[in-house]
Order: structure tokens, then sequence, then C-alpha cells
């Protein structure tokens, strides 16, 4: 019964991380539009390349913010969560 | 007002805390790859794991814990200290050493970020953000020589954004505590709480992201090493002998992910939590309302005064 207690629950904390990750979308679209803007504004203005990129750069950091937060929260599940669960499934258990 | 000394450069004493200087920039890093060494326990295959716990010093709440982090950290530290002694060792007005160019450029590029991004008034920061743009792009390259990077444990990234964080509310009050507060339930009292987390998302945003940014480069590097490890056992473990056992594939390839999860990752973050900490401490500081009560109180005195 044990074994089949940390069984699911590590089965729903690998699903869990992996759905979480569903928030690395976001960020993707997000630089995505971000740099396709850059690339038309140095088209346009070729001479303002290097402020263009310095600024795409700085702004692509700060967009991925909430990518890496998913990113901890699925890191989390995967190395911190099973033996935190484990030993509250096992102290259930005595 | 006295006649600054051209320093002897070949002289024994000057050559002599040259190099006292240039231990004490490589040393703190040898110090530390030996403590790693001494204190990683034997596994096998592809192993990720936070800090290592050097010592645990028994203490009332919980046992105080010294982590691969923070002696790496102070490693760091250490090493910087030694780099700044070594550029501005034998500075004169002429520049008779070449490092003293070096250390001009880095002085004046930090300047010119802290002017361009703070203002006027700020214009004595560029030493506070020098010294975190170093030490940060310093933590994050020292795991090319095979360190736990300090900047990929959280507590030392939350550590600094805490330390930003404290003198982001000491130029928040400059406009008076009862500015501060009234500002929190701006434009309608039912923001209150929405401010009050928006207060304190700037530490939090600024630690994780640092710190997920570095982490995330060591978990991805470490499993494409051990990916890359079981592929040649499976492609090469025909070869006779030991050369069945080397994992070729590794050589060579994990490196090109180290460029840009190690160097470019770590030296972009590095810039991104200074320019995020000019940006914040610069916005902070409510000029008019710091302004008018400068006034008060001055008007205040002088007619205390007569």
């Amino acid at each position: 019964m044990v074994e089949l207690a940390l069984g699911i629950m590590l089965g729903l904390l690998g699903l869990g991380a992996g759905i979480g990750m569903i928030a690395g979308i976001g960020p993707g679209i997000g630089e995505g539009q971000a740099v396709a803007k850059a690339c038309e504004a140095i088209g346009r203005q070729p001479e303002s390349k290097s402020e263009v990129t310095s600024t795409l750069i700085m702004g692509c950091a700060i967009a991925e913010t909430t990518g890496l937060y998913a990113l901890i929260v699925a890191i989390l599940l995967i190395f911190v969560a099973p033996n935190m669960f484990a030993g509250i499934i096992m102290n259930a258990v005595k | 007002m006295s006649e600054i000394k051209t320093p002897d450069v070949k002289s024994r004493r000057f050559r002599m805390t040259d190099y006292a200087l240039i231990a004490m920039m490589i040393l703190p890093f040898v110090v530390c790859i030996l403590l790693k060494v001494l204190f990683t326990p034997a596994h096998e295959g592809v192993h990720i794991a936070g800090a290592l716990i050097y010592l645990e010093i028994p203490a009332p709440v919980q046992p105080l814990i010294i982590s691969e982090s923070q002696v790496n950290s102070w490693g760091v530290i250490i090493s910087i200290l030694g780099l700044c002694l070594y550029l501005t060792h034998g500075l004169t007005a002429k520049a008779v050493c070449k490092r003293q160019l070096a250390a001009e450029w880095i002085v004046e590029k930090c300047q010119k970020l802290v002017d361009e991004n703070m203002g006027d008034y700020f214009s004595t920061w560029a030493a506070f953000v020098a010294a975190i743009l170093g030490l940060s792009a310093l933590s994050s390259l020292s795991c090319l020589v095979g360190l736990f990077a300090p900047t990929g444990d959280v507590n030392v990234t939350a550590g600094w954004a805490i330390l930003v964080f404290v003198l982001i509310m000491h130029y928040k009050f400059r406009g008076g505590f009862w500015n501060y507060f009234s500002g929190l339930f701006k434009p309608i009292p039912f923001f209150a709480p929405i401010n009050l987390i928006g207060e304190f998302s700037t530490p939090v945003s600024m630690a994780f992201r640092h710190y997920g940014n570095v982490l995330s480069g060591a978990v991805v590097s470490s499993l494409m090493a051990a990916a890359l490890g079981g592929l040649s056992r499976t492609l090469l473990g025909w070869l006779p002998g030991i050369l069945g056992d080397i994992p070729f594939l590794r050589i060579g390839i994990p490196a090109v992910l180290s460029i840009y999860f190690d160097v470019f990752s770590g030296c972009m973050q590095a810039f991104i939590f200074a320019m995020l900490t000019m940006m914040n401490v610069a916005g902070a500081v409510p000029w008019e309302e710091w302004n008018a009560r400068k006034e008060k109180k001055r008007l205040r005195r002088s007619a205390a005064a007569g």
C-alpha cells in the first residue's frame, strides 16, 4: 500500500512538473515577437543596431522571468518535493 | 602637496608584491576546488544536487550551515580584492604599468553606466554597482573551473536582492512615511494588497531570475553530459579494451553549451542584476515630496532661529 502511495506521488509530481513547464510557451512567444520587432527596427535604421540589440537582450532577459518561475517550480517538484512528501506519507503510515 | 613617487617597476619589492597579489587572486579558487574534492561523496552516473554542506554549527533555532556556496562566494570576494589591488598597484599620473589602463577603463565604464542610468545624484554609486557586477559575474564564471557557482544557490542571490530591497526602501521613505504609506492605497484602496505584493515582488523576482538562469544552465549541462556519456557507450562501446569505456562524445560538445550557459548567461545576468539595481533604486526616490519636505524643514528651522 505504501509502495502504491509513493508511486502515485512520484508520478503526479513528475506530471505536475511537466505541466508546469507549459509556462515556457509565454516567454517563447513574447521573446519571438520582441526579436521580430527588433529586426524590423534594425532594418529601418541600421545605424541604431547596437542600441536596439542591448535593449533587446535586456528586455528578453526580463521577459524570461515568468518562464524561470515555472522552471524553479518544476525543479523543486522534481528534486525537493519527493523527499518532503515521502516523509509525510511515512509519518502518516506510522 | 607631496610628489607622487614613480614606482620602480623592476625592483624586487614591487615584483614580490605583484606575485603575492596574483597568488591572492588564484589561491582562493584552488582552496575551494580542494575543499570540493575532499568533501564530494563518491557517485556514479548523472548526479544533480545543490551545494555541498561543509559544516553544521549547532545553534538554538536550527543548525547554522556553512555550505559550498558560502565558501565559494567568500573565495570570489577575496579573489576580486586581489584583482583590484593588483590592478591599482603602482598607480601613477603617467601610467607606467599597462594594468593601469585596464583599471582606468573599468572605472570609466562603470562610472559612465551609472551616470547614464541613475542620474547625477547617484554618481557616487559607481563603486556599489561595480562591486555587484564584478561579484555576480565572477561568481557565475567560477563554475568554469569546476566549482559550484554561488549564484546557483538561491540563498546567495536572495541575500543580494534583500540588500537591494533595503536600499530601495531607504530611498522610498525619503518622501516621508505617510507619503509612502498612502501611496499604497492609490488609485483606490482596493489595490492595497496588490501594491504590497508588488513591493515585495521586486527582490523575489531579482533573486529568482538570477538563480533560475544559473541553475537551469547547470541542470541542462549535467543532463547533457549524462546523455552524451550514454550515447557514446552505445555507439562506441564496441571499441576494444579501455577505449570502449572512455566517453569520447563528452569531449568538446558540452563546452559549446558551456559557452552559452556559463559565460554568456552568467555575464548577462550579472549585467541585468546591476541594471535592475540601478533602475529600481534611482526610480524609488520621490523627488517632489522629498524636496517639499526639505523646504518645509528649512522654513521651520529658519522660523525657529528667528
